[in-house]
């Protein structure tokens, strides 16, 4: 009732004009790709492939409105959220019915390509098939509570022999990163899981159930900072931010706060490598580099990819998103375009070597099987 | 405290906001009557325009929104047995048999009162919680909720019917069918047949459409009759008011309730109506006419689940936890608002919490109000022949279950499950208990395991775990006094008449038993932590379901575990009443259409075929109606961005929109 009504019907009529009128283009020779592409009146829709009112769905309208006043013809943009099979089936059923017209998207996170990573039998979908516009990173903090006597990660030695508790989704979510660190960092951690998402992991964390934690630098800014000011949190580690050579650094957040990498050479006095490590970092970049992307699917022509890049670029560097994207987004640069296609590439890829280590791991510590 | 208070309440009454808050409101009762849809859908429609709103007004829109969804579910709750969303499921229970009687303006209007009341008073115990629930909710852990479960599950005792044993059996099959899925500590998949629909679990909008809804529909159908019984409705709305004034303190009571278990994260919201319907049937002398239509049995469930929503304010907005569905939208739209939850909002942001606590009271009272001067002229629906609304009722029930997943297999699972339905209704195994088992199931579940690893067992010695057992304890005693009284009452009763042939309860007693037969067997493939609560569950349950199997194969025929409805309602030898598999064969009908030609085709086709052959009706009205039905479900898909079910047929052959 207040969305601006179409006829559907038109959605395949309009994918056949603009399949047409960009055939008409080529054949003159006229190379003005954001100019052709034109979705005035269309009506894009989105697919979420989680529910309502959850992080990616937040993700998604909040850039929603952004990008349709930067699209040309100002098409209106609606979320359609397709839950279920741990985000799967919304990939799946874009990758079976997206039309390469510029009016179908998808927005995955970082729980929809860990099944692809781990070769889960529900996915369907194939990443390398999309076109990548926009990806969103995020960090993550690890922390502990301050009744273990670490004062820093400096004292992260002491820690070792400890027996503790973590509150985890799952060990094939979000969590396998933490769950990886810890075995690396051979650090005594109990998984306990069943937690209905990191909230409720940190819930327990302040009900004292567990006592190391992680939440991603949003959550941490807003909720645990409280609890460090109280004292009852320890900030130990952040995973870290990728530098364009591919190197860990620092999380800029989080200057203060040595990265994972870091702390395993505190630990093991060298620098981390082999198969555990690149399991690691590819499940990172996947999980946490470039957690969330927009996609177009297969076959979608240049122009249109181009249309929508634009687009994105021209949100990105928008004073209105400047203005409010820290609350919602964090505090990481946006990747478009080029930049996205470089850091997904990397997300959805992995040494076979190190899958192989991971699948063997999980089945072993998890009783996982994939 | 009262300074934040009186500059929460000059804010709420201020024009503007007001005006948007009435919006909200009028948006989310338009929306939320349809079953299914409710506020969710109501949200996302309503998220895109809050950007670029001023917070104030965005946030008051969004709470008129929220306020209503337990309100609005209530018409088709009590005037069709429709459960549109789990908080309406028990005013069903007898929401629904006082509409038969034709009290039906009677029941809406006790249940909007209720609401309001509810409402109302919530906000009062809010207003006071807020300030010490950031302790309260840490005070309860994992153990704790998990004996919250248990007391949840201890209301079965007073919801059994007749005989305990087949009530505790069917409270199993709940239990059961509610660990359908991944299980909490090692994500194993439990009894799915490898089947991906089956992995999520089956949603629990469809367990409460198909238990309830289905089966009365085809029960009526069989009558062939108006939902009310009376051409003219008995009683008027004021009664209802007079109820609600008459039971008031059982308002109050049930209010307190769902405010505050409503408040725990991770449980409150779905079993607060169960809680609060056990209470009043508890604490009732006189209980001979729950579930046929007792008023209590309206205004209890009612005046928590407004409430409720009030309660689970407290974890969105102090922890950032969402504690429902709804609340989940709720907290996203704060995020887009730019309002962000956490422990300021109980000391520097007071007033934003207390301007939402009140905004949300005040949505009630606009929302509930507007039912209620409603309620008069929408009871008048009960007395449309039946024929007539039937596939309306089904094109919604339908459409309200696919909405839980969007995905063939809800439409599936919905006749699953009413089968089950049909089948317990007519042998008396008591679908509430069914339900609080599969509500529950999840959440003891995981609370087990979760306070097992936290505390090992000595997580029992936890005073607030022994509180809380101590409570289960006083509930379970009193249903087995009262079971021992009304027991015995029932001798001098008339006798009703008994099912001598006991052949097809003996089947379903058997499906039963090899059903918990299947979970024990399942179990046994599982790791020892995946399968363990399933597998103890089932080798208790195989128990109690062979007892009663032996009973009835035995022909025990004065056993309160013989029961047939078929019997009791006087259907065997009428020849006025359909047979009961008729109606499923036009269910199963439909729904292997659906899974043909697509959800819109088969319902067009479904609607000509059964007002032609059933109702009766002539060409020009089947045209009218089938157009009205199908024109109004495609207006409303468009505007929502909903999808059909699609079919065989539109996989193979690409078609326009909306059949395609």
């Amino acid at each position: 009732m207040f969305i601006q009504q179409k006829k559907k019907g038109s959605l395949l009529k309009a994918a056949k004009g603009v399949a047409a009128g960009l055939a008409c283009i080529a054949t003159m020779g006229v190379m003005q790709p954001a100019h052709a592409v034109d979705f005035k009146g269309e009506r894009v829709e989105w697919i979420i492939p989680f529910k309502e009112g959850g992080g990616s769905d937040t993700w998604a309208r909040f850039y929603a409105p952004l990008l349709s006043s930067q699209l040309p013809g100002n098409p209106v943009i609606v979320v359609k959220n397709v839950p279920g099979g741990g985000s799967t089936k919304g990939a799946n059923l874009f990758q079976r019915r997206g039309k390469p017209s510029g009016l179908n998207v998808l927005g995955t996170s970082g729980s929809t390509q860990f099944p692809y990573l781990l070769g889960d039998k529900r996915v369907k979908y194939e990443y390398k098939d999309w076109t990548p516009v926009l990806a969103t990173p995020t960090g993550g903090v690890v922390y502990v509570n301050s009744k273990l006597g670490v004062k820093s990660a400096a004292d992260i030695k002491m820690l070792a022999g400890k027996k503790m508790k973590y509150g985890s989704q799952g060990a094939t979510s979000l969590d396998l990163i933490p769950l990886l660190a810890f075995e690396m960092l051979e650090l005594d951690i109990k998984a306990v899981f069943g937690m209905k998402g990191r909230g409720a992991g940190r819930l327990a964390f302040e009900r004292g159930e567990v006592n190391i934690d992680y939440q991603t630098t949003a959550a941490f800014l807003k909720k645990v900072t409280p609890l460090v000011e109280e004292g009852k949190a320890i900030p130990l580690f952040t995973w870290g931010v990728m530098a364009k050579n591919g190197e860990l650094q620092r999380d800029p957040t989080f200057p203060d706060l040595p990265h994972f990498a870091e702390v395993y050479e505190m630990i093991h006095g060298k620098k981390p490598s082999g198969s555990a490590f690149d399991a690691w970092k590819s499940f990172y970049i996947a999980g946490f580099a470039a957690q969330k992307g927009i996609y177009l699917p297969k076959g979608t022509p240049d122009e249109v990819v181009e249309a929508w890049r634009a687009a994105a670029q021209k949100v990105v560097e928008s004073d209105e998103f400047n203005n409010k994207s820290e609350k919602v987004l964090g505090t990481y640069p946006q990747a478009v375009g080029e930049d996205a296609e470089r850091l997904v590439r990397n997300a959805i890829e992995i040494e076979p070597s190190a899958k192989r280590w991971v699948t063997n791991w999980l089945a072993k510590k998890y009783n996982v099987s994939l | 405290m009262i300074d934040s208070l009186l500059i929460a309440l000059q804010t709420i009454l201020t024009g503007t906001h007001l005006m948007y808050l009435a919006g909200g409101v009028f948006l989310g009762l338009t929306i939320g009557i349809f079953p299914g849809l409710g506020g969710i859908a109501g949200l996302s429609l309503l998220l895109p325009f809050l950007y670029g709103m001023d917070p104030v007004s965005a946030l008051a829109m969004l709470i008129g929104l929220i306020a209503v969804i337990p309100t609005s579910d209530t018409f088709t709750s009590v005037l069709m047995g429709i459960p549109g969303s789990s908080s309406s499921q028990a005013t069903v229970l007898d929401g629904f048999p006082m509409a038969k009687k034709g009290h039906a303006a009677r029941a809406l209007a006790a249940a909007f009162s209720a609401s309001l009341f509810g409402g109302l008073f919530g906000a009062v115990i809010l207003t006071l919680f807020v300030l010490i629930a950031r302790p309260v909710i840490l005070a309860f852990g994992s153990a704790e909720l998990f004996m919250l479960t248990m007391l949840g599950l201890s209301m079965v005792g007073v919801l059994a019917g007749n005989s305990l044993v087949k009530g505790i059996s069917a409270c199993g099959i709940g239990l059961l069918a509610g660990s359908i899925g991944g299980a909490p500590a090692t994500g194993e998949y439990r009894m799915t047949f490898g089947n991906s629909y089956m992995m999520d679990g089956i949603p629990l909008v469809v367990v409460g459409l198909g238990i309830f809804a289905l089966p009365e529909i085809i029960d009526l159908l069989r009558q062939n009759r108006a939902i009310a019984e009376a051409s003219k409705l008995g009683s008027g709305w004021l009664d209802g008011l007079k109820d609600l004034v008459r039971h008031k303190w059982l308002a109050i009571r049930c209010s307190v309730i769902g405010c505050l278990v409503g408040a725990l994260p991770g449980l409150g919201g779905s079993v607060v109506d169960w809680i609060s319907y056990g209470h009043a049937v508890q604490t009732s002398k006189d209980k001979s006419e729950f579930g046929r239509g007792d008023v209590r049995g309206v205004i209890a469930p009612e005046s928590s689940n407004n409430a409720k929503e009030g309660g689970g304010l407290i974890p969105t907005l102090l922890f950032g936890i969402p504690g429902s569905g709804s609340m989940a939208v709720f907290l996203g739209g704060m995020v887009l608002i730019g309002l962000e939850p956490g422990p300021a909002m109980v000391s520097t942001d007071l007033e934003i919490t207390y301007t939402i606590v009140w905004s949300l009271a005040m949505a009630n009272v606009i929302g509930a109000g507007a039912c209620l001067f409603l309620s008069k002229w929408v009871a008048k629906l009960t007395t449309i022949p039946y024929a007539l609304m039937a596939p309306f009722m089904i094109m919604v029930i339908c459409f309200a279950a696919f909405q839980a997943t969007r995905d063939i297999g809800d439409l599936v699972a919905l006749l699953g499950i009413g089968l089950l339905g049909v089948l317990m209704k007519r042998f008396g195994w008591p679908r509430p208990a069914f339900l609080i088992g599969f509500v529950l199931a999840g959440g003891m579940e995981t609370y087990l395991y979760q306070a097992v690893q936290f505390d090992g067992w000595e997580f029992l010695q936890k005073p607030g775990v022994m509180i809380i057992g101590l409570l289960t304890i006083v509930s379970i005693y009193l249903a087995i006094r009262s079971g021992k009284k009304s027991s015995s009452d029932e001798e001098t009763e008339n006798k009703r008449p008994v099912a001598t042939n006991l052949g097809p309860q003996t089947l379903f007693a058997g499906f039963v038993c090899l059903a918990f037969g299947y979970g024990l067997y399942d179990a046994s493939q599982q790791s020892f932590l995946g399968g363990v609560f399933t597998g103890g569950l089932c080798a208790l349950m195989l128990v109690l379901s062979l007892i009663v199997f032996f009973k009835l194969l035995t022909n025990q025929v004065d056993d309160p575990v013989n029961f047939d409805n078929e019997v009791d309602a006087g259907y065997v030898g009428d020849q006025s009443i359909t047979s009961l598999p008729h109606y499923i064969y036009w269910l199963v009908g439909l729904i292997a259409g659906c899974y043909l030609v697509g959800y819109l085709i088969a319902i067009a086709v479904f609607f000509v075929a059964f007002l032609l052959l059933k109702a009766r009706a002539s060409w020009s009205r089947v045209a009218f109606l089938t157009g009205t039905g199908v024109g109004f479900l495609t207006g409303l898909a468009h505007v929502m961005v909903l999808d059909f079910p699609r079919g065989l047929l539109q996989d193979m052959v690409e078609l326009p929109w909306p059949i395609g």
